[in-house]
């Protein structure tokens, strides 16, 4: 963490008036509920009264609803966004908690106990004390093919997918291969069709077997699902088109990794660009670990000098 | 070099401060108080207490002054309060029967028992720009009596002696009421929850969803049964006296909408209601609520399910404006992680197309070739 962002974080200061992670115990223990609920059905959306939080929906309300009601004054939270700790709303939703909470934050992965995450699993692979939170803005695997809420609960309930693998195939049929970039269709458990929230396919097998606890929490659709520790989480595909994930003819420009997610950062207006982590406290040990890539000095120059 | 994403600590303090200075404006100016707002900007804290879901005109009035003027902003202020306060009681059921009326017009009579109360109405108002406004100035003094006349029966109820209107008869008094705030939405919702849903909805969805009814898409033939505005009080049980207590008076606006219906195999042909409720002088609210409530009990009285507005999904979905506004605006969050991959899958399929491409000019070649030997 910065100086600078430390400073930012301490003048926030513990908000009187709240009760511990702005939400009412009441409320928590119904959110709990509806958690022990997911965690004993792995993958099936359980529906939950949520609450109205004073971020707005769709920036991460119903992952707040469930890191409130998981976190303790013990723990140590992380929040990201795209990976990053310092993206506008990781650094909101992180002062919302310590506001409202006093927890302990960090950027380290290795050292935060609770992790709230949008768009990303951090690439530092994940131990059994530690819980994943997503931020989910879509529950629904089913719903770009059907909208109608009653009927993708029926297909749930009769595990009723040949829609999802007739629309699999026919990306096969017209472009040669599967063109779902993000938000991959996952089975869990063998049972329920889940949408692991808008991640890139690059980070989907890592749901399979983690040993952390993964919690998904959609506040405006007010859906909570889980996948427990050391579950099977597969990829739908076909025999002949196996799962891929994306890769990259580039290393990181920074930390020169090879197998981590990488964006795209341009670099002028004549098509210049360098590929980074996308997660950032990755890169950085990395870094610190002495790995360099191509473009790494600039970037230790500007952090020396804030 | 890699500046994308740092700084985003010092960006929203500035951010917020300049929204801030932006808010108070030229400060040559005194500063707007909310007595004021809540006083001369009633239409605005009636709609920011009716969607808000609160009844309290000063906090209204200074989520309006806190989001400078902006009402789903204001809306969205009010809600996020509203989720911090405890329940300490439910109140029995309002009866605007009972109401202090200010305003009271039917249109399905020309006149009835009590009258016919325009009350303050911009019905019959030409809409030309005073301004005399812009210098300021009270205005002169309304004549007497024009205010808060005793309470009038309910004109639907008063005509309906044939009973060639539907009757509404109450739930029992220990039925359960759905709360949208505490249990989520699902379907098939009962009217309890819709009518809630469509209390707390956008003004501008009900209206517009209210209006399409009017023009085909499930045809409703609406008459005004009755529109009534005024004081009624609420009561609470407390438990421990035994009876009922008034807790306070507050403004709302009733809709009763009278519509034709043709009969059916168990059903007589009879006029059915759509119902419409907002707090404070919310006639347009109101209106297209009752539209859309008749719409929405196609399925109870057993008719074809066909246009948006009769589609509980598609209208109780969509009707909030705290979740649409935040979901249509989390859009400006950064989305580059989906987008690199978006990215990486168009430049593959974009490389095997062009690769597709060189392998079969390649083959025509040959085949000339072949033809030229």
């Amino acid at each position: 963490m910065t100086a600078m962002q430390q400073q930012y974080e301490a003048s926030a200061g513990v908000l009187d008036g709240y009760n511990f992670a702005f939400l009412d115990e009441q409320t928590k223990r119904m959110i709990r509920r509806a958690i022990l609920k997911a965690v004993a059905i792995p993958g099936y959306q359980v529906p939950f009264g949520s609450r109205e939080m004073p971020l707005p929906y769709g920036w991460g309300t119903g992952g707040m609803q469930v890191t409130a009601a998981v976190i303790g004054r013990a723990d140590t939270l992380k929040v990201i966004d795209q990976g990053a700790d310092d993206t506008t709303n990781a650094v909101s939703i992180r002062r919302f908690f310590v506001r409202m909470t006093g927890v302990a934050t960090t950027e380290k992965t290795r050292e935060a106990t609770l992790i709230q995450t949008r768009h990303r699993v951090p690439e530092t692979p994940l131990q059994e004390d530690q819980i994943l939170v997503y931020q989910v803005p879509i529950p629904e695997p089913l719903r770009w093919l059907e909208p109608r809420e009653t009927e993708t609960r029926k297909m749930h309930g009769l595990s009723e997918y040949g829609v999802m693998h007739v629309k699999l195939y026919e990306d096969i049929s017209r472009h040669g291969h599967i063109s779902t970039a993000y938000d991959y269709p996952v089975m869990v458990n063998g049972r329920y069709l889940m949408r692991c929230s808008p991640i890139p396919k690059f980070d989907t097998p890592k749901l399979h077997m983690n040993a952390a606890l993964q919690l998904f929490g959609a506040g405006r659709e007010k859906r909570i699902y889980a996948v427990p520790p050391y579950t099977e989480v597969k990829p739908l595909d076909f025999d002949d088109h196996p799962f891929e994930i994306e890769r990259w003819s580039e290393a990181c420009a920074l930390c020169a990794a090879e197998n981590s997610f990488l964006d795209e950062v341009i670099l002028d207006d004549r098509g210049g660009r360098m590929f980074v982590c996308s997660d950032t406290d990755y890169c950085g040990e990395r870094q610190a670990a002495g790995h360099r890539g191509p473009m790494a000095a600039p970037y230790k120059d500007r952090e020396a000098a804030e | 070099m890699y500046v994308a994403v740092k700084g985003g600590e010092t960006a929203i303090g500035n951010a917020h401060a300049l929204l801030a200075e932006d808010r108070r404006g030229d400060t040559a100016l005194p500063e707007l108080s909310v007595a004021q707002i809540r006083e001369q900007l009633s239409g605005a804290v009636d709609r920011v207490m009716t969607e808000g879901s609160v009844y309290d005109p000063e906090l209204a009035a200074l989520a309006l002054k806190q989001a400078r003027g902006d009402q789903v902003e204001a809306i969205f202020l009010l809600r996020a309060y509203r989720t911090t306060l405890p329940r300490l009681a439910v109140s029995r059921p309002i009866d605007t029967a009972k109401m202090r009326i200010s305003r009271r017009i039917s249109s399905c009579f020309k006149d009835m028992p009590g009258g016919q109360l325009l009350g303050p109405t911009f019905d019959y108002t030409h809409r030309l720009l005073d301004f005399a406004l812009l210098a300021g100035g009270d205005p002169a003094a309304a004549p007497e009596g024009g205010r808060l006349a005793d309470a009038m029966p309910q004109v639907v109820d008063l005509l309906n002696a044939e009973g060639l209107i539907e009757r509404e008869e109450p739930d029992a008094e220990d039925a359960p009421v759905g709360d949208l705030t505490r249990e989520p939405l699902m379907f098939p919702a009962g009217r309890d929850v819709r009518l809630q849903n469509l209390a707390r909805a956008d003004e501008g969805w009900l209206l517009a969803m209210g209006y399409s009814t009017q023009r085909g898409y499930a045809k409703s033939h609406p008459f005004v049964g009755e529109i009534r505005s005024g004081e009624v009080s609420v009561e609470i049980d407390i438990p421990e006296l035994g009876f009922a207590v008034d807790i306070g008076d507050i403004t709302v606006t009733e809709c009763q909408m009278v519509n034709q219906f043709r009969g059916s195999k168990s059903e007589p042909p009879k006029f059915t209601r759509g119902y419409g409720l907002a707090f404070g002088y919310a006639e347009r609210k109101a209106m297209a609520m009752s539209l859309v409530d008749r719409a929405l009990r196609a399925e109870e009285l057993g008719e074809d399910v066909t246009a948006p507005a009769q589609d509980q999904e598609f209208v109780l979905y969509h009707a909030d404006n705290v979740e649409a506004s935040g979901f249509v605006q989390h859009l400006k969050l950064p989305h580059h992680v989906d987008f690199q991959s978006e990215l990486t899958l168009v430049r593959l399929m974009r490389a095997e197309i062009a690769a597709g491409e060189t392998a079969v000019t390649a083959q025509q070649d040959e085949t000339l070739e072949e033809a030229a030997q």
